[in-house]
C-alpha cells in the first residue's frame, strides 16, 4: 500500500511503486483533469503540484512522492476560481482543452515562484505543448491574472 | 407541463409533414425528456428538433457536428438564438443523439465536423429551425390570448401582445408550441437587423476545460470497465504472424491478450499495466512486401509520376506549351512537401462494449456516423445495434473524421474480451502509436514552369503535380481519368490571370494511409504556388504585392485580403534593421486569406518569427472571437508544420515516435498574432477552421528569402541551413 497526500486527502493505493503518478490519478482514483499527453515528460498534459513544485506526472514514480503534498487540476482551488483559472476564463484561452490543466498548473507554478513574470520568465516556465495554438492568450492570462 | 405524452396520430402526422417538406422536420419524440425525467430533472420540450425549451426558459439547442475546440458548440446556437429572439443567457448546447438521427430519418442531416463546414453549410437550417420556433411560440401565446399572431412579438424570450398588455415566456408556452404545426415558410432576418451573429460571445465550453471537468472521450470511466493498449503492425498494411504474450500474462492486472489480424492489444485494470504488459510482447510480422519502402523510394516514385510524358492533364487553358517556348524568360522550380501527423492532444482512443449483436460505443470523433457505421461493419451488425455517445474531442485536424480506424480497433478487442468478461474495454494509443499509425497529410512533389515576357508579366504557368490521393481510399469514385481533383485546390483553381495555365497530376499511392490534415491540399499547394509567385516577382524586380496586384482581377477577393493583410502590416512602412517580411494568399473552403510574416534569422541561422497579420474574408463572422481564436490557431498550427513537421519513413514505418521527434513550436516561439476580419456578406458563408492556415507557410518562407536570399523549395524548414555566410 502507498499513501498519497492528493489535494489535502489522503489515499491508500495498492499499486506498484513504479507506477506514474498520472496512472494512479487517472485509473485508480479516477482523477481525470490530469491529461496524458505523451508519457515522456514532454508536453506537460500531465503537469500537477508536489510539494508546491510543478512536475510531469507521468514520470513520478508513485513511491517517490509518498507522504508528499500532491495537487491536481481538480484541487486547484477549493473555494471557487483559482486567479489563473479566471483569467484563462476572461480571456477564452481554451479551445479543445485537453492541455488546460496542465497549462494552468504550469502557470499557477510560475506565479508562485513570478509574481510578475517578464515574457522571458513565461517561455522558460511554460514548455508545455498546445496542438491548437492557444499560446498567445496563454501568455495574455498570465500576464493578467499577475496583476489580479 | 414537465410532461407530455406524444399521441400515436401525432406521429405519424408529423412523419409524413417531415416527409413533404424535406426541410426542416419538425418532430415530437421526446428522448431528452425520459432522459431528464430520470433523472429527476424538468424537461424540456422539442419545439423543433433543433431546440428544447425548458418550464425555467433555458433554451438548449442540439449540435449535430463536433466540439473540438472550434467553437461551434457556440457559434451554431448563436445562429438558431439570432431567429428564435431568446434570451442568449439562457442559452446552452448539447448533442444531438446518433441513435435519435438514425432512428428519426437523419433529422439533424450531416453530423461530420471536417471541411470547416459547420457553420457555413448549416447557417440556414439553424436560423429557419430558430424562426420556425419563433413562430411556432407567437402561434401558441396568440392561440391562448384569442389574437392575431401577427399582433404578437417575441423577444429576449418574451412574447407580448402590446394591445391587450399581455405577455408571456418561451417556457410557458413550449408545450402548446410543439403541438402546432410548423409554418411551411419562415423570413430570415436581413443581416443587417442582427443583434447576436458578429457580436463576441463568450464559448459554452471555457468553464469546464478551465477546472478539469470536461471529459474528453479518453476520460470515459465506467463501472469495471477494463483498459486496453495496442500495437498494430510497424509496416503499414502488415499481419501479425505470431505473438509470444508469456512475459505479459504474468504482469499484475493483466486479463487478456487479444490477437486481431494486424494487430495486438492487452487488456488490463489499468491502461499503465496493459501498455507495460505491452512493451514485453513478442510479435512476428507478416510485413505485406512493404519493409523496403522509404522516404528516398516515394520521393523516386513521385518523381517518376512527373517525368512521365503521360502524365494525366487535370486543367488546360490557352497553350501553355507553345506560350513557354516562345517566353523571353522561363522559371523553373521543384518544390516538396511532407508527410505530417495531426497529433491531437488527446491520443486516439475509444471505448466499447460489446452485448450480444450489439454495441456501446464511446469516442472522440468528427463524424459521429462514420463512427457508427466502421462499428457496425466490424462487428458485422446493423447500424441501428450501435448505441453511441459522442465524447468531447482533444483536438481533431482531419485525424478523427473520415478514418475511424480507432473505433474499429475497440470493437474489435471488445468483442473478444466481452466473449468472457461483461464489461467495457477503453482502448488508448499510447503517444508512440497515435505518432506511427497515423492517417497523414499525404507528401506531394510539384515541378512548374512559367514563362515571362519581356515586361516582366507572366504568360504560362505549368504545374505538374504528384502526390497520393485522399479520396481513392474512402470515395474512388472522386478520383476520375486518375485525377483527384481535391489534391490540386489552389492550382486548378489559381485566381491569377494568367492566359496560358496547365496543371498535370500524377496520382501515386504508396502504402502510407493518408487523410484530411487541416486545410488538406490547402496546407500544401499554397506552399509551392505562392512562393514561386513569389520567385518571379523578385525574378523581376517587382514588389510581391504588386506583382499579384496586376494578376488578380478587380473584385477578387483574394485582391480585396491581399490588400487588407498588407495594410494592417504596413506593407509599405520600412522595417527595423534585420527584420524581413514575406507576403501570402489562398482563399479554400470559401473564404479568402492572405499573410504578412515579419522574422529575423540570425548569423547562426537561427529564425525568429517574430508578427504574422492574417486577414480573412468569410463571407461572415458569428463569433468574432472565435474567429479570431482560430486565426491563433491556424498560426501556431501552420508554422509548427512548416518550420518542424516532418514524418519520414524507413524500412517501411514511421521513423518518428513522439514529441521529441516530431516536435511541437512552444510558447517560446510563437509570434505576436494580428487578426484582421474582413467579411463582406453577400450570399457565400465561408469556413473558418482551415483557411487562414493556407497562406501561412509561403509567407514564411518569402519572408525567410527576403531575410537570407535562400529559396526554401521543401518542408519543413529546420532541413535547411539559413547560416549567413
Amino acid at each position: 500500500m502507498i499513501k498519497l497526500n492528493i489535494n489535502g486527502k489522503t489515499h491508500q493505493v495498492d499499486v506498484e511503486p513504479e507506477m506514474p503518478l498520472l496512472w494512479v490519478l487517472r485509473d485508480v482514483l479516477g482523477m481525470t483533469g490530469t491529461k496524458y499527453g505523451c508519457g515522456v515528460a514532454q508536453c506537460g498534459a500531465c503537469t500537477v503540484h508536489v510539494n508546491g513544485e510543478a512536475m510531469r506526472s507521468c514520470s513520478v514514480p508513485v513511491a517517490a512522492i509518498e507522504g508528499k503534498k500532491i495537487t491536481t487540476i481538480e484541487g486547484l482551488s477549493q473555494n471557487g476560481l483559482h486567479k489563473v483559472q479566471k483569467a484563462w476564463i476572461e480571456h477564452e484561452v481554451p479551445q479543445c482543452g485537453y492541455c488546460q490543466s496542465g497549462m494552468i498548473m504550469a502557470a499557477v507554478n510560475l506565479l508562485e515562484r513570478k509574481p510578475n513574470p517578464t515574457d522571458a520568465d513565461i517561455d522558460l516556465a511554460m514548455t508545455n505543448i498546445c496542438r491548437c495554438g492557444t499560446y498567445v492568450r496563454i501568455r495574455a492570462a498570465i500576464h493578467a491574472a499577475a496583476k489580479a | 407541463m414537465d410532461t407530455v405524452v406524444t399521441s400515436a396520430s401525432r406521429r405519424s402526422f408529423l412523419k409524413a409533414s417531415a416527409a413533404i417538406g424535406g426541410g426542416l422536420a419538425i418532430e415530437f419524440t421526446l428522448p431528452a425528456n425520459s432522459l431528464a425525467q430520470s433523472r429527476g430533472v424538468a424537461a424540456g420540450q422539442e419545439v423543433t428538433a433543433w431546440i428544447l425549451i425548458y418550464p425555467d426558459e433555458r433554451v438548449v439547442v442540439r449540435i449535430a457536428r463536433s466540439e473540438m475546440g472550434q467553437g461551434s458548440f457556440t457559434g451554431l446556437p448563436m445562429l438558431v438564438a439570432e431567429e428564435l429572439q431568446c434570451d442568449w443567457k439562457n442559452v446552452s448546447a448539447e448533442y444531438a443523439s446518433t441513435t435519435e438521427q438514425m432512428k428519426r430519418n437523419r433529422v439533424w442531416g450531416s453530423m461530420s465536423t471536417g471541411g470547416s463546414s459547420s457553420i457555413r453549410t448549416s447557417h440556414e437550417i439553424l436560423r429557419r429551425a430558430g424562426a420556425t420556433a419563433r413562430t411556432m411560440l407567437i402561434n401558441a401565446a396568440a392561440q391562448q390570448w384569442n389574437v392575431a399572431a401577427s399582433e404578437c412579438v417575441a423577444e429576449n424570450g418574451v412574447i407580448t401582445h402590446a394591445a391587450s398588455r399581455r405577455s408571456t415566456t418561451f417556457g410557458k408556452v413550449a408545450d402548446a408550441a410543439a403541438r402546432l404545426d410548423a409554418p411551411k415558410d419562415v423570413k430570415l432576418k436581413d443581416p443587417k437587423d442582427w443583434k447576436l451573429l458578429g457580436t463576441a460571445r463568450k464559448r459554452f465550453d471555457i468553464p469546464d476545460k478551465v477546472t478539469g471537468k470536461q471529459v474528453y472521450g479518453i476520460d470515459v470511466t465506467l463501472p469495471g470497465m477494463l483498459h486496453a493498449s495496442v500495437m498494430q503492425s510497424p509496416v503499414f498494411g502488415g499481419k501479425v504472424r505470431s505473438v509470444d504474450s508469456a512475459a505479459a500474462e504474468k504482469i499484475r492486472g493483466v486479463k487478456q491478450i487479444v490477437r486481431l489480424e494486424n494487430a495486438v492489444a492487452v487488456v488490463a485494470d489499468n491502461w499503465w499495466r496493459a501498455n507495460q504488459a505491452l512493451k514485453t510482447v513478442k510479435v512476428e510480422w507478416d510485413e505485406a512486401g512493404n519493409s523496403n519502402v522509404s522516404s528516398d523510394s516515394i520521393m523516386a516514385l513521385l518523381s517518376a509520376g512527373l517525368d512521365d510524358p503521360a502524365i494525366p492533364n487535370a486543367k488546360k487553358t490557352g497553350d501553355a506549351a507553345t506560350a513557354l517556348s516562345g517566353a523571353a524568360r522561363v522559371m523553373e522550380a521543384e518544390y516538396f512537401t511532407p508527410y505530417l501527423n495531426h497529433a491531437t492532444m488527446e491520443p486516439q482512443n475509444c471505448t466499447a462494449w460489446v452485448k450480444g449483436d450489439k454495441v456501446e460505443v464511446w469516442a472522440p470523433t468528427q463524424n459521429a456516423e462514420g463512427t457508427v457505421t466502421e462499428a457496425a461493419k466490424a462487428l458485422g451488425v446493423p447500424e441501428i445495434n450501435v448505441e453511441f455517445h459522442k465524447m468531447h474531442l482533444g483536438g481533431g485536424f482531419g485525424r478523427r473524421g473520415v478514418v475511424q480506424d480507432f473505433v474499429k480497433l475497440a470493437v474489435l478487442v471488445a468483442r473478444q474480451v466481452n466473449t468472457r468478461l461483461d464489461v467495457p474495454v477503453k482502448l488508448t494509443w499510447s503517444r508512440e502509436e497515435d505518432i506511427k499509425q497515423g492517417a497523414y497529410r499525404p507528401v506531394s512533389l510539384y515541378r512548374m514552369k512559367a514563362g515571362l515576357d519581356a515586361a516582366g508579366n507572366i504568360t504560362a504557368w505549368h504545374s505538374r503535380i504528384a502526390a497520393p490521393s485522399i479520396m481513392l481510399s474512402f470515395q474512388p469514385d472522386r478520383v476520375r481519368n486518375g485525377i483527384d481533383t481535391n489534391a490540386l485546390g489552389g492550382f486548378i483553381d489559381m485566381p491569377y490571370t494568367v492566359p496560358n495555365t496547365q496543371v498535370d497530376y500524377s496520382l501515386k499511392q504508396p502504402h502510407v494511409p493518408v487523410t484530411f490534415w487541416r486545410a488538406v491540399a490547402h496546407s500544401q499547394n499554397p506552399f509551392a504556388r505562392e512562393c514561386f509567385i513569389d520567385e518571379m516577382a523578385h525574378a523581376t524586380n517587382k514588389d510581391p504585392v504588386e506583382f499579384r496586384r496586376v494578376i488578380l482581377k478587380a473584385g477578387d477577393r483574394n485582391l480585396l485580403v491581399m490588400e487588407a493583410a498588407a495594410r494592417a502590416a504596413g506593407w509599405n512602412s520600412p522595417l527595423p534593421a534585420g527584420v524581413h517580411r514575406g507576403i501570402a494568399v489562398q482563399d479554400s473552403y470559401g473564404s479568402y486569406a492572405a499573410a504578412v510574416i515579419e522574422l529575423s534569422v540570425s548569423d547562426a541561422g537561427e529564425i525568429d518569427v517574430k508578427r504574422v497579420v492574417v486577414a480573412v474574408d468569410s463571407g461572415y463572422v458569428v463569433n468574432p472571437d472565435s474567429a479570431k481564436a482560430q486565426i491563433e490557431s491556424n498560426v501556431v498550427y501552420g508554422l509548427t508544420a512548416a518550420l518542424l513537421g516532418e514524418i519520414t519513413i524507413k524500412n517501411g514505418r514511421v521513423e518518428q515516435s513522439n514529441f521529441y521527434d516530431y516536435q511541437m513550436l512552444r510558447i517560446n516561439r510563437i509570434p505576436k498574432v494580428e487578426s484582421v476580419l474582413v467579411p463582406t456578406g453577400g450570399t457565400a458563408w465561408g469556413g473558418f477552421g482551415e483557411p487562414p492556415l493556407s497562406p501561412l507557410a509561403p509567407a514564411l518562407c518569402n519572408a525567410l528569402f527576403a531575410a537570407t536570399g535562400k529559396r526554401i523549395r521543401s518542408l519543413p524548414v529546420k532541413n535547411h541551413d539559413l547560416k549567413q555566410a
